[in-house]
């Protein structure tokens, strides 16, 4: 593992930055790694073909997030630790969920002050800075858009609320897909309305879920889309459910499976 | 759960998005020429925080200017309190009948029946509010309270209620038909009722903003007026409405400013009322305040843009809330309100997608409040013996164990590919789950788990010298 390199982000989005080869540490995310492995290995192929190179701290599993939202806050503590000591000695950490990197930024501090371990503190102010979701990594850590992808096909782009509000993502992901080749990309209505997920809230508030999904539904479809893509694939888990039960012939897929797309794949 | 009847209900869903989305609309224009909206909300934000830092020194402040211009300060533990006071205040007015500014801090302490229980007929006079009383119904939003309601709808309570044999359904008609019904009272019933937007405890002013003129009528015909406020509305100068008064009108309404900005200080000799009472109330709002991380809820101001943008309220509209304080602030200030004995469905009813605490004037995390009240039920519901037999805290509490091992997690994911087996179909889509999970079913598919995960995947490429 290198250290003490400290390359400003005005340096990275210079003509130099490809001369500047990072190690990256990929927080997959517990559900990415059971349920869309696909996502992780398209990170891992962008990254490489960016030049970086990739690492998978063994040991990770959950950031903690649906314990904390749901209420159970003390069964979340260990997995902040967890993640800590998994992580504190990465150059860049990528993850790609954006509610994931949320729990982080926003409660992991919150956390650690609360249960007055001060050391905890001292490492999540250094580790923090240097996570990242996934475009997030592309557009501000490195000062990417065109990432030369290729995916040939009508895309619509769901912004889930996390990146859209705790991270604050803005046009970063739209910039990414509009360079990539021969993509047509439509704009959804309702950009910033909720697709119903909202982790537990899917379950113990089926039917008002289901109506938000609906909604959401409707709103891809108008889209005329072959595929629906977002920075995580929890909102993406829930629009798939509803969009094959519908038997719409409508897809789902993480956006760094179409940025790792490439002339003549057929993802 | 009353979420569910009002899902069926396609008329009201309809209102419900019909007009939410206009009042969204407007409110994004008005924000959007604001070039320090954002500067205005951190005021907003710092002079609430300052308030409750303060609470107890600025209500003396208030009370004392208040005494000192001519009014009466009356103070209230509870709601129960509160209704008795203005109950004693409406009879020493010697007046059978009152007239009302809409206020929800009295549909909060359930004025009315109270009142009609001595004998005493309130009148609500805000338009919405008036299709509420006739229609026998209860408000579904904090600032437009029949937003539930239609034209259509609107025009059959009217045409009863007020025995009127003929009506059309153009706004026109039905303000019309207002009109005639609330003028007679005006010059009629000589006590009013109200509540506050803001208590300015510099001056001792109680400030009212209203969009019909029908709460100056209250403000000004009558010879008492009653004003019931939760210590919460107060503010410390005069000068604060400056940041306010932006802000609410805004984020409520849409609107630059309001129609009717009202301010009275005491009683002014020829002038309006000749008997001022102001009731200061808690209601369990001193609880909320000493819980240092609910405490923000009181900053509200009561704009309602949380519920106008709350994607969960625009699919069950206000009443599947169960409470007076509906959408995003009533799923906190409810619970709250109710020292977390009741209610405790509410701090779920939200999908934590945060346009609550993005359009919130005063900048309350409605998210973070949430999921701390979410931690209070957690705790309430697993403390004990009966703690031991919660199923959902069972579950959590196994995921929680197999998340703090690597070795449990691998195994997890073994056993969630067998588990799930007798579940897919032959498409390898699964469309019933058993139990809690069961709704996710009801709407959507879940695709069945790959054979292979990415952390195996990584080892295999690994292995393979890559």
């Amino acid at each position: 593992m290198r250290s003490g390199n400290r390359f400003s982000i005005e340096f990275l989005s210079s003509p130099l930055r490809l001369e500047v080869v990072l190690q990256v540490a990929l927080f997959i995310a517990c559900y990415n790694d059971t349920l869309f492995p696909e996502t992780g290995k398209a990170v891992v192929r962008v990254l490489e073909r960016l030049g970086h190179s990739v690492e998978f701290p063994a040991g990770q599993t959950c950031c903690g997030q649906m314990h904390y939202n749901t209420g159970y806050q003390a069964e979340a503590v260990p997995l902040l630790e967890r993640f800590v000591a998994q992580f504190e000695h990465a150059e860049a950490v990528v993850v790609p969920s954006s509610s994931c990197v949320a729990m982080m930024r926003d409660h992991y501090p919150k956390m650690a002050e609360q249960i007055g371990k001060p050391g905890l503190t001292a490492e999540l102010e250094k580790l923090l800075p240097k996570v990242f979701e996934f475009s997030e990594f592309l557009t501000k850590r490195l000062g990417l858009e065109d990432v030369g992808a290729c995916y040939p096909h009508r895309v619509t782009y769901h912004a889930s609320c996390h990146g859209l509000r705790n991270l604050s993502l803005g046009d970063g992901p739209v910039r990414l897909l509009k360079a990539v080749r021969g993509i047509d990309l439509v704009e959804i209505e309702g950009l910033e309305q909720c697709c119903g997920f909202g982790g537990t809230f899917a379950v113990k508030n089926a039917d008002v879920s289901s109506a938000m999904l609906a909604e959401k539904t409707v709103a891809v479809l108008n889209t005329k889309a072959e595929a629906c893509t977002a920075c995580d694939n929890s909102c993406l888990m829930h629009i798939q459910g509803a969009l094959h039960r519908q038997r719409t012939g409508v897809k789902t897929l993480h956006l760094a499976e179409i940025l790792a797309g490439e002339e003549g794949s057929t993802i | 759960m009353a979420a569910k009847a009002a899902m069926g209900d396609t008329q009201l869903r309809q209102n419900v998005r019909h007009a939410t989305d206009v009042i969204q609309a407007k409110r994004a224009r008005v924000v959007a020429e604001m070039p320090d909206w954002q500067e205005l909300r951190e005021a907003g934000r710092q002079i609430r925080q300052h308030t409750m830092e303060h609470l107890d020194y600025y209500l003396q402040e208030f009370e004392a200017n208040c005494t000192r211009a001519g009014g009466v300060v009356h103070w209230a533990t509870d709601a129960e309190e509160a209704r008795r006071i203005i109950v004693e205040l409406v009879k020493a007015s010697g007046s059978s009948e009152v007239i009302k500014i809409k206020s929800m801090t009295t549909e909060e302490i359930e004025l009315n029946p109270a009142l009609e229980a001595v004998g005493i007929h309130p009148f609500e006079t805000d338009l919405a509010e008036l299709i509420i009383q006739l229609g026998h119904d209860r408000p579904s939003h904090i600032v437009v309270p029949a937003l539930h309601k239609n034209r259509q709808q609107i025009r059959e309570i009217f045409q009863r209620e007020m025995n009127l044999s003929e009506l059309g359904e153009q706004p026109q008609d039905l303000a019309d038909a207002a009109r005639i019904f609330l003028r007679e009272k005006f010059l009629r019933v000589k006590t009013g009722v109200g509540g506050a937007n803001f208590l300015i405890a510099e001056t001792g002013g109680v400030c009212v903003v209203e969009s019909e003129g029908n709460g100056r009528m209250c403000l000004t015909l009558p010879e008492t007026l009653i004003t019931v406020a939760g210590i919460d509305k107060v503010l410390p100068r005069f000068e604060d409405l400056e940041v306010m008064l932006q802000l609410l009108p805004r984020s409520a309404t849409g609107e630059r400013m309001n129609p009717y900005n009202s301010i009275w200080t005491g009683v002014h000799p020829g002038d309006g009322p000749r008997a001022f009472h102001v009731v200061l109330m808690d209601n369990a709002r001193t609880s909320v305040l000493a819980d240092a991380e609910g405490r923000e809820t009181l900053h509200c101001i009561r704009c309602a843009a949380c519920q106008n943008a709350c994607p969960v309220y625009r699919q069950t509209g206000g009443h599947a809330y169960g409470s007076v304080y509906a959408g995003p602030i009533g799923a906190i200030l409810t619970p709250q309100l109710q020292e977390m004995h009741h209610a405790q469905s509410l701090p779920y009813a939200s999908s934590l997608c945060g346009a609550c605490y993005e359009v919130c004037p005063v900048k309350i995390n409605i998210p973070e409040v949430l999921i701390h009240l979410r931690n209070k039920v957690v705790r309430q519901n697993t403390a004990g013996v009966a703690g031991l037999f919660d199923v959902e805290a069972g579950v959590m509490k196994a995921m929680a164990m197999i998340f703090r091992s690597e070795r449990r997690f691998r195994a997890a994911q073994r056993l969630g590919r067998v588990a799930e087996k007798p579940l897919v179909g032959k498409d390898g889509w699964i469309g019933w789950l058993p139990g809690l999970l069961g709704g996710w079913t009801q709407a959507r598919d879940l695709q069945e788990m790959p054979k292979e995960t990415f952390r195996a995947w990584w080892e295999k490429r690994g292995a393979n010298g890559r």
